[in-house]
């Protein structure tokens, strides 16, 4: 399944596809895209893997961008 | 601006106001007055740490974090660098242009996205709905199909539906770039995302706001960003390696050269902080994906939805063009387009014509009823016999009646001459007596041969019409809109060969794109390089299975989605080249110790700010 999140204060491009990057890696993680341009993050995983991969989504995204945040 | 970008002002503006005065003070030799304490630095630490300070902070954070090759920590080396050889102008300069720099990025980027969601500002807050007589606002999401809504003058549609009463003029430009209103009346649909006009309107609501008009639309275009074109991934790629190379780079610069040409550490540090200084790839990484952001902001704006950077890319090299006859340059309305009486008036004539067809379910009828344009006397009209595959027979005012195809005639041995127009012909005869034909075709869209000729200027080589039509009226069209190639009698079947056929003629950098309208084509849309779906407002299954949606019924803005095309893929080649050109001598210059760290921030910063204005221009285009 596809979810879609909002993403707060990402001011940097080259962060966004580095972050993006770390997200594809994770395990379950079917598809991945972070968008600069609209602040949104598309992630498609198995529904009961989500949870899990959400969790790691963040602690991934936080080392990437700290300033960053993920609208859960 | 946001707070955070009007505070990174006033810290630059702070920080220039003292390091001017510093800078003027050095430069007239007042700061060298005393070498043990070093003065100078600390007095240029100030502006520094006003400036910069969030980017040491971040630095730290990073590393702690294993992001090592980070912009912030490469900018802080290279300003520590620039210190360590007490060259603290640059050091704060530096910091202070790349400062301005980012805060113009970040202005720049904001603005961008602001207008292109303000071009997408079609979604509707509330619906109205009537409880106890009263109008209460609710959440679209909560109203249900089947339930009554009523749309006040002014107020945007919130769900799709069925008009139940009033009539108004609808504003449908936000979907579809047209700027002429809709005329909505009763038992007509009503899309949602349109803003109301002067009207009243109550509404049935035929659709949950999930699968609404707007719901589908604006997920589309949010997704659009996730399919990338091959650029964009290629920019992502480069990225990764562009940093650690340059930093590699950098740090050869600072060693090699003063060990084998032995001294000069000094001369070769400040070289390699240069280096750093250019090392982040932002100018790219930034401009290209908000070229091809304002490309799809672009077409969306004339009513053209483009579903990816890909679908993008593709169109600007294509060269093969496809269309669909029904539906797509014919309107797939049958009309009388012509009437050639014998021995009677015009009118009289298609009023025969329509009396004598007056009871036909056969789109002809329709046509003929339609042309005759008054309310049919069924009275007037007995003993009607339809003769299958040739006709009706019938008696009109006592007359004997024959109104059917040349076969017709001949069983009723009625001596007529043959029209050779192309389309579908009905002769009439009165008494036997032939009185003349009608012609019914379907109509040429009014802007398709205009269409046809524009994308041949834009620089489509080949046109090709795929019909299920007769051979003659298929090449009747393409005669009069100026059609390179035509297929006739195929079956829906056919037409996904045929592409196939058309696509395995392609080179690799060839593209080809189909034309239909969603309807019973959805297999060829989803074949073909680039699948293109026109007339497709609220029609979800060509929402669904095109690439580009045409949201209204004009053909013309597929050469001007084209000329979008082109330019974005334009302007982010010329973004590539020129930020990697300007790096890349930069770069060679430094290490060559002509360019310092001056021309090193410009090359970072000045062209990523470049390169966004120049991308910027793509959402201007029409």
């Amino acid at each position: 399944m596809k979810k879609k999140f909002k993403l707060i204060d990402l001011d940097c491009a080259n962060c966004a596809a580095k972050m993006e990057d770390a997200i594809k890696k994770i395990d379950g993680v079917e598809d991945a895209s972070v968008s600069f341009m609209t602040q949104k993050m598309t992630i498609t995983a198995e529904e009961d893997q989500f949870d899990r991969i959400m969790k790691e989504v963040v602690k991934v995204c936080n080392k990437v961008e700290p300033d960053c945040q993920i609208v859960l | 601006m946001t707070k955070k970008q009007k505070n990174m002002l006033a810290r630059i503006i702070i920080a220039a106001l003292i390091f001017v005065p510093l800078f003027i003070a050095e430069h007239m030799g007042k700061l060298e007055f005393n070498f043990r304490l070093p003065l100078a630095f600390l007095l240029f630490l100030i502006p520094y740490l006003i400036v910069g300070w969030d980017i040491l902070y971040r630095a730290v954070r990073n590393i702690r974090n294993g992001q090592i090759f980070d912009e912030n920590f490469l900018m802080c080396i290279a300003t520590f660098g620039a210190f360590a050889v007490r060259e603290y102008e640059e050091a704060v300069a530096v910091m202070l242009f790349y400062q301005v720099g980012e805060l113009f990025q970040s202005y720049a980027v904001n603005r961008s996205r602001q207008s292109i969601s303000d071009l997408m500002n079609i979604y509707p807050e509330y619906a109205n709905i009537e409880v106890n007589g009263e109008l209460e606002q609710v959440d679209p999401d909560d109203v249900e199909i089947g339930s009554t809504i009523v749309i006040k003058p002014g107020e945007r549609i919130p769900l799709d539906g069925i008009v139940l009463s009033g009539t108004s003029f609808v504003d449908t430009s936000a979907l579809t770039g047209e700027s002429v209103p809709r005329k909505v009346s009763e038992g007509e649909e009503i899309i949602s995302g349109c803003v109301n006009g002067n009207g009243l309107l109550k509404v049935r609501v035929t659709k949950e706001f999930d699968d609404s008009t707007v719901s589908k639309i604006l997920e589309l275009v949010e997704n659009a960003s996730s399919k990338k074109a091959k650029v964009e991934n290629f920019i992502t790629k480069f990225a990764r390696y562009y940093t650690p190379v340059v930093v590699i780079g950098a740090a050869a610069l600072a060693v090699i050269p003063p060990i084998v040409l032995g001294g000069g550490w000094q001369d070769w540090m400040l070289r390699a902080c240069s280096f750093l200084v250019i090392s982040c790839p932002c100018a790219l990484v930034i401009s290209v994906p908000l070229g091809f952001f304002g490309g799809i902001g672009a077409a969306s704006r004339i009513g053209v939805l483009v579903k990816g950077s890909n679908y993008l890319e593709a169109l600007a090299k294509m060269n093969t063009i496809v269309f669909d006859k029904t539906g797509t340059l014919t309107k797939g309305e049958f009309k009388v387009n012509g009437i050639y009486p014998v021995s009677m008036a015009e009118q009289e004539l298609i009023e025969t014509a329509a009396l004598a067809e007056c009871y036909s379910e056969h789109p002809i009828g329709a046509a003929l009823r339609q042309a005759y344009g008054k309310p049919v006397h069924t009275e007037r009209v007995t003993d009607v016999k339809e003769i299958a595959g040739q006709g009706i027979e019938a008696l009109i005012d006592g007359h004997n009646v024959l109104a059917g195809n040349a076969k017709l005639m001949n069983t009723y041995a009625v001596d007529f001459t043959e029209n050779k127009e192309i389309g579908t012909i009905v002769y009439v005869a009165v008494d036997h007596v032939y009185a003349g034909s009608v012609l019914i075709s379907d109509e040429i869209k009014p802007r398709a041969k205009e269409a046809l000729a524009a994308l041949k200027t834009s620089g489509v080589k080949k046109s090709v019409m795929l019909t299920g039509d007769k051979e003659d009226v298929g090449q009747a069209v393409a005669r009069e809109l100026g059609i390179d190639t035509v297929f006739a009698d195929l079956l829906p079947a056919d037409k996904v060969t045929k592409v196939e056929e058309l696509l395995n003629s392609l080179s690799d950098k060839e593209k080809l794109a189909f034309v239909g309208d969603g309807i019973n084509d959805a297999p060829v849309l989803s074949r073909a390089d680039i699948g293109i779906a026109m007339g497709s407002m609220g029609s979800d299954a060509a929402i669904e299975a095109a690439d580009i949606v045409l949201m209204d019924d004009d053909p013309l803005k597929i050469a001007s989605v084209i000329r979008i095309a082109r330019n974005t893929l334009g302007i982010v080649t010329q973004n590539i080249v020129f930020a990697l050109s300007v790096k890349g001598i930069i770069l060679i210059l430094g290490a060559m110790g002509i360019a310092n760290m001056w021309a090193a921030v410009f090359a970072d910063v000045g062209v990523a700010v470049l390169a966004i204005l120049n991308s910027m221009r793509v959402m201007k285009m029409k």
